[in-house]
């Protein structure tokens, strides 16, 4: 399944705001673009992201048609406590495509 | 029984006014099935909303004002709150005038993102206005808009 990269500081100091960014490789097919043979591509779009913290969801977004292809989202986080960043993908089909980092806080 | 085709449209009025129809119904077919079905920008908003008043300021939607590429225009949404637990942004909600579809993308934060700002890239399928919506955990809803001039659209290129 598609490649997906994400970019997490691997320290951070307790309560800091740290920037968190992750991207997937994946087309992002509108379902609104016609094919070879005159008939609509089917649709096939990431539906929703989320990033949670020590297991704990922190940040989601519901994603449309509308959002470009390899899906690119930033946005911050408050370093906590040390532990795992787990992040995931859910595609249309219910396809589920996860990535994780770790963090260091002191 | 033949019946004159004047009377029964009612007259010269009443043909003028059928002729309008059928030609609003041909304008009807020759669109794309989207255009019809495609819900309003300010109705897209009040269906995120529940039909609460939105008003002006608290976010700022930094959109490119002329776009190159409208395949991936690049937008940063940050609202302004706290992030406290009893503070902060609960959603952040970026809707479309002219796409086929209203919604862009609805981000959901709480107290643990720090900062209420989100960047991603979007499409834009021509000209047009990009509004972003975020919802605070007191219940208001706080907007911004912007537009921007797309020279290639996005949704032009077909395969064939």
């Amino acid at each position: 399944m598609a490649r997906a990269l994400v970019n997490v500081p691997k320290m951070a100091r307790q309560g800091e705001v740290v920037e968190i960014k992750a991207m997937i490789a994946h087309p992002m097919e509108t379902g609104y673009r016609i094919g070879p043979n005159g008939s609509n591509i089917p649709r096939d779009i990431i539906r929703r992201f989320a990033c949670s913290y020590n297991g704990e969801e922190v940040f989601s977004a519901d994603l449309f048609p509308a959002v470009s292809a390899n899906p690119f989202i930033a946005f911050t986080l408050v370093a906590t406590t040390s532990g795992t960043i787990d992040f995931t993908w859910t595609d249309d089909v219910g396809k589920i495509q996860t990535a994780s980092a770790m963090i260091t806080v002191n | 029984m033949h019946e004159d085709p004047l009377r029964v449209y009612g007259g010269l009025a009443g043909r003028r006014q059928f002729l309008r129809a059928g030609m609003t119904g041909l304008l009807v077919i020759s669109l794309p099935r989207w255009a019809v079905a495609r819900p309003s920008l300010e109705h897209a908003i009040r269906t995120f909303t529940g039909g609460a008043d939105v008003l002006d300021g608290r976010i700022r939607l930094d959109l490119p004002p002329l776009v190159e590429n409208g395949n991936a225009v690049g937008i940063t949404v940050a609202a302004e709150a706290p992030m406290t637990a009893d503070d902060y942004v609960r959603r952040i909600a970026v809707f479309n005038e002219k796409n086929p579809e209203a919604n862009v993308a609805i981000f959901h934060l709480g107290p643990r993102t720090g900062r209420a700002t989100v960047s991603t890239r979007i499409r834009l399928a021509t000209s047009q206005v990009v509004v972003a919506v975020a919802e605070m955990s007191d219940g208001s809803f706080w907007s911004s808009r912007a537009s921007a001039i797309v020279t290639l659209a996005a949704c032009i290129e077909d395969l064939s």
